[in-house]
């Protein structure tokens, strides 16, 4: 028997995610320094790769997808790195909740930070490149690949903040689980860029939402596991 | 396992695989084509497999950690991971050194390759997890977390460069194939399996003294804590 004061589950998750953003509009931390950091990365391909029109139409997917992995590393190490630091997390767990609702809202909060970037920084792109990557399709994928990235992320990062190594250990437990989903939403991207057939696209599509899926059932239910005391 | 049970499995083991390796040299015939380099291949394919095996190996042992919490099922997993990093690299080394010959480059991002190398740098940062955690109980929980969303995020890899073409032989055909099953003259087909036996055979010896060397780690660690106090 659950106890009658206990919360209800959507309720919980949702005061979680509050609680993430109300922090964010008052210190403006993970927001400011995913999207200064986002556009460096745009700005260090530009002369790394010469994103001239000829080359560019290939590697714009590409340039777009590294761009959201490694602003999302510093939103999710940012994001878990507060919970720990200010003794929040033990709060948090001692609130009479399921901890797979304090998961599901820290994963919606990491994944608005990285909407808000990708909101920013799909538009920017376009008017700096000249490409209309304003497209239904792409911003598709795009949705697609910031649900599993965050929903993995966030597992991740959890386990991370709490080693000696911190910061620096999550983007190397992070990125070998997270390459299928990148190549599947670099493909997708670039099929929907160069207009490519729907058959040629739908096997990448299958796979984002396979890895999605996979991942965020996977990650709520071990997530008991990397909170215990 | 008793001393002597030891010394049995170790020359066994040690038997087994020094007449994998006089059968690979002496008995397999010359391959017709690419003459002496295919020899690389019957201890290749037996690395590449016990590499596999230990990572399977590691994430069932995590899981039944996650289950039930004994240090056993935490060593097993540890130990699995070690060795099958060490495997996965003489494949790869063993792979390049015929690739190079017959293909006439060291490397090349087939899925099989691509996806051994970043199996290999999942289970490399897990190991760097394990090293960042002091609490041996958070470690393990940790540990287990991690090894299975490599195992299930390997798989997906593969399946995604897949997608693209591959380049990679296949000698093990699959079945319903009009051929035989296996590509190979019967007297390279007896050294393969040979090898591959041995090969399970040196994993399971390794593996055992492995599990023995972290029961004694852990046994070492519990008696400077008592010394300590």
């Amino acid at each position: 028997m659950k106890p009658a004061a206990k919360p209800s589950f959507v309720k919980a998750m949702l005061a979680v995610v509050w609680k993430d953003l109300t922090a964010e509009l008052r210190s403006r931390e993970v927001f400011s320094a995913m999207l200064i950091f986002a556009l460096l990365v745009v700005l260090i391909f530009n002369f790394a790769l010469e994103l001239e029109a000829g080359t560019r139409a290939s590697v714009t997917s590409g340039v777009l997808w590294v761009t959201f992995t490694f602003a999302g590393t510093i939103g999710l190490n940012r994001s878990m790195a507060q919970e720990k630091d200010r003794g929040c997390m033990d709060g948090l767990l001692m609130a009479p909740v399921d901890r797979s609702a304090i998961y599901l809202g820290k994963v919606i909060g990491n994944l608005l930070f990285m909407f808000a970037v990708e909101v920013v920084v799909i538009p920017l792109f376009s008017v700096l490149y000249n490409v209309n990557l304003l497209k239904p399709g792409l911003l598709l994928v795009v949705l697609l690949g910031s649900v599993g990235y965050s929903g993995i992320g966030t597992l991740l990062a959890t386990m991370s903040v709490q080693t000696r190594t911190r910061d620096m250990l999550l983007p190397i437990l992070l990125f070998p689980v997270v390459i299928p989903l990148v190549v599947a939403a670099v493909k997708a991207s670039a099929g929907y860029l160069q207009a490519l057939p729907m058959t040629d696209i739908q096997p990448w599509l299958t796979l984002l939402i396979v890895y999605d899926v996979i991942f965020l059932s996977v990650a709520w239910m071990v997530f008991d596991f990397v909170v215990e005391e | 396992m008793k001393k002597n049970g030891f010394v049995v499995l170790d020359v066994v083991t040690f038997l087994l695989v020094a007449a994998a390796a006089g059968l690979v040299f002496f008995f397999a015939p010359l391959e017709a084509v690419m003459g002496y380099v295919q020899k690389v291949f019957y201890f290749h394919v037996s690395s590449a497999w016990v590499g596999m095996l230990s990572f399977i190996m590691a994430a069932v042992a995590g899981g039944v950690y996650l289950k039930n919490g004994k240090r056993g099922a935490d060593i097993t997993s540890f130990a699995a991971v070690e060795i099958g990093v060490l495997f996965s690299v003489i494949a790869i080394i063993t792979g390049s050194i015929w690739a190079r010959p017959i293909w006439n480059t060291w490397w090349t991002w087939d899925p099989r390759l691509t996806t051994t190398a970043i199996m290999t740098l999942v289970y490399v940062a897990y190991l760097m997890l394990r090293q960042g955690i002091d609490d041996p109980e958070k470690r393990a929980r940790f540990g287990a977390v991690y090894v299975i969303i490599g195992a299930l995020s390997v798989p997906l890899t593969f399946m995604s460069i897949r997608i693209f073409r591959t380049i990679h032989p296949v000698v093990i055909n699959a079945p319903g194939n009009a051929s035989a099953a296996f590509d190979m003259a019967p007297k390279m087909l007896v050294t393969f399996l040979f090898s591959l036996f041995a090969f399970s055979v040196m994993f399971v010896t390794l593996l055992l003294h492995r599990i023995q060397l972290g029961k004694a780690q852990d046994e070492l660690e519990q008696k400077k804590l008592i010394a300590n106090e």
